[in-house]
């Protein structure tokens, strides 16, 4: 028998550090170990993020708890040399601040974040290649307990006990959801999974993908189980071919060890997963657009009712939720709903995934109560503002809406922001300092969502041109008297009438900016500058049109 | 034109063709096979010209026009060549507000192109997406798949430069 390693250096190989080379320094340390003759004691693993994404590429050496940054193959033969071969950990390129694996006797309230982990407490620990390590940490339990000591009502009456709300934005009840789809009956119900995750600036369940693919396969069976569906899909981007490529292979391991696939653990419950992959449109993160995509055909968002929970992926019961929320769903099951309402805020208990970008000392991913604050999360994960003061935080990707300092110590979930008017959104924060203005910043905002605008709409379609026209006008100093007001009432307008969420969301950054900085946003206009007559300017065309 | 209805002629026979016939013909023909199979096409020919797209209509018995609309509807399809280097330019917000603006000027001017085109020379192929997800390198290019972060306009020559 083999003798157990001393060490492990588990090398971060996630999307941030797979295109800086992440695989070849991991080849390289695997090949200088053997080199040394080390192979035996030292074994190299490859896991997913510890949540740095400007740390270049990280390796942690464990059980030492010393974590590497920025390492490049050229680093490798020295790092082999000093630290196992003399024993002597390589000072300069430690990465202070990182702790992947806390001491519990010795952890701060920081640190300590990652013992209260439901999503990613396996990302960055275990192989997310390897099955075996995923059963260790406790994966597929949940789905062994459903299928042996649960009906499928008591697993959605768990999840609705648990007020688990969708991470997807939108905030809904999941349990509800679940519980319209299993009331459906129909030879055949799909569950499916939306990794189409595209507000920029978002890259959470990439990395969730990407840590712990298990448990995503583990939640959409208990899905497929709770709502009475044999067959799961998972809806991709096609630019995330790490993701695919760590979900690809999940899925294989999990039916080869009978945990997909038919009568599962030897129960009656059949269920398989597929994975479909987007070829890039934001309006497929819509549910119905995104139903629309997998069946071959332009991502455009269909009429509701009926919703897909009665007519869905080719016409059938169809339950959609995000990546997040049903790799929250394993932890529900597995401790039941009182120990996830003990975490973070009532209305919305349990953990937050976010992507923490910007001017800060620290971007990167982490998993918060639900009960944090931005303080929280700017002081204690952040780092702190690098360069630059706050001036504001865009929440929720691009869709989001933007928050001033006053709403510095405003609890992150649904319940307490939408008290001061604001929503959640899908779990990206974005640290502004006073470099960026608040026309050209929103500028930006609209001009994305102009790009994506499917065109189905014309309160979306032909409202994202006029607020690039007024963006623009305002952010070159050049806007006309009442363009601030005609903003406002035209995002009000979209959000009342638009088609889907794409063109109604535009009303939360213009809004929120507008609330907090309205006074800038007003700096944009010229006071001497005259609106063209609309009249006027028919009647030229008309003329030229002869 | 001969009788061929997807006006493809004899380059039907190419191996790209046949490749992308084997494809079509190892998965559930239908509807849902549309996209897979754009993807695999474009994966070939490296981009969906109009003829690809009339193969893929016939090989699936659909409309071309639907195909047509499919392959315009999604960004990550095209219908235009590209050159030998892809110059992507990351615009989500992060990298934004660190500078990106800069870097398409920058770019736009070294390469003589406007944002979606590419050198008369085919060296080069400008396009942008809207978020690699590499933001804590922000403001971020990709050139063939490489990740360069931190780009600033100075750098930028220096970066093309290493690609012929």
């Amino acid at each position: 028998m083999k003798a157990k390693p001393r060490a492990y250096v588990m090398v971060s190989v996630d999307a941030n550090t797979v295109v800086i080379g992440a695989r070849e320094v991991k080849n390289r340390l695997a090949a200088e170990i053997g080199l040394r003759g080390l192979g035996d004691e030292v074994r190299v693993v490859e896991t997913g993020s510890f949540g740095s994404v400007s740390a270049g590429v990280v390796a942690a050496v464990m059980p030492d708890g010393i974590v590497y940054g920025h390492l490049t193959v050229g680093s490798i033969a020295r790092l082999v040399e000093e630290h196992f071969v003399k024993g002597r950990p390589v000072r300069e390129w430690i990465l202070p601040g990182e702790h992947p694996l806390p001491d519990p006797e010795t952890a701060d309230a920081r640190q300590l974040q990652h013992f209260g982990r439901i999503v990613l407490d396996n990302c960055g620990r275990i192989d997310p290649d390897s099955i075996d390590e995923s059963i260790a940490n406790d994966g597929y339990f949940a789905l062994g307990k459903a299928l042996t000591e649960m009906t499928p009502a008591a697993v959605i009456d768990g999840v609705k006990a648990s007020c688990l709300r969708g991470r997807g934005g939108a905030g809904f009840p999941t349990g509800l959801k679940w519980s319209f789809c299993a009331k459906e009956v129909a030879d055949i119900k799909y569950v499916i999974c939306n990794a189409d995750e595209g507000e920029p600036g978002t890259f959470k369940d990439r990395l969730i993908m990407e840590g712990d693919p298990h448990k995503v396969i583990e939640g959409m069976a208990l899905c497929g189980y709770a709502i009475g569906a044999t067959q799961g899909y998972i809806y991709i981007r096609g630019e995330y071919r790490l993701s695919i490529e760590r979900m690809r292979a999940a899925i294989d391991a999990a039916r080869r060890h009978g945990l997909l696939g038919r009568k599962i653990l030897g129960s009656g419950f059949d269920f398989d997963i597929d994975i479909k992959i987007g070829a890039g449109a934001y309006v497929c993160g819509e549910e119905t657009a995104l139903i629309e995509s997998m069946e071959g055909k332009r991502g455009l968002p269909r009429v509701k009712p009926p919703f897909p929970a009665q007519k869905g992926f080719r016409g059938k019961p169809t339950n959609v939720n995000n990546v997040e929320t049903l790799a929250s769903v394993p932890f529900i099951i597995h401790h039941g709903a009182e120990a996830f309402r003990a975490i973070g805020a009532a209305g919305m208990p349990g953990t937050k995934v976010y992507t923490i970008l910007g001017h800060i000392a620290r971007p990167g991913l982490i998993e918060v109560p639900t009960s944090v604050t931005l303080r929280d999360v700017l002081e204690d994960y952040a780092g702190g503002m690098r360069p630059g003061a706050f001036k504001m935080a865009q929440l929720g990707g691009t869709a989001g809406e933007i928050l001033a300092p006053e709403m510095l110590d405003v609890p992150l979930n649904a319940d307490a922001l939408a008290k001061t008017g604001h929503t959640l959104g899908s779990g990206a924060i974005l640290f502004m300092n006073e470099s960026v203005g608040v026309c050209d910043f929103l500028h930006a905002c609209i001009k994305f969502f102009a790009h994506e605008s499917c065109g189905n709409c014309n309160p979306c379609r032909n409202g994202m041109a006029v607020l690039l026209e007024l963006t623009a006008r305002l952010k070159a100093g050049k806007g006309y008297p009442g363009d601030v007001e005609l903003m406002e009432e035209l995002v009000m307008g979209m959000k009342s009438i638009a088609f889907c969420p794409l063109g109604q969301s535009p009303a939360a950054p213009v809004l929120s900016a507008l609330r907090y900085f309205r006074s800038e946003v007003r700096a944009g206009i010229d006071p001497d500058a005259i609106r063209p007559n609309p009249e006027h300017t028919l009647r030229t065309l008309l003329q030229l049109a002869g | 034109m001969a009788k061929d209805t997807c006006g493809c002629g004899e380059r039907c026979v190419s191996p790209l063709y046949e490749e992308l016939d084997a494809f079509i013909a190892a998965r559930p023909r239908g509807r849902d096979a549309l996209i897979p199979v754009l993807h695999k096409a474009q994966a070939l020919f490296g981009y969906l010209p109009a003829e690809v797209q009339s193969h893929v209509a016939r090989a699936l018995d659909l409309p071309v026009s639907d195909v047509y609309g499919v392959v315009t509807f999604y960004h990550y399809f095209t219908m235009t060549p590209r050159g030998r280097h892809t110059v992507n330019v990351c615009l989500g917000t992060a990298c934004y507000v660190r500078g990106a603006k800069k870097v398409v000027e920058a770019l736009c001017a070294a390469l003589k192109i406007d944002m979606g085109g590419t050198t008369a020379d085919r060296r080069f192929s400008l396009t942008s997406q809207r978020c690699f997800g590499a933001c804590g390198l922000a403001p971020v290019i990709m050139i063939n798949g490489d990740v360069h972060g931190r780009v600033t306009s100075k750098k930028i020559a220096g970066l093309l430069a290493r690609y012929t």
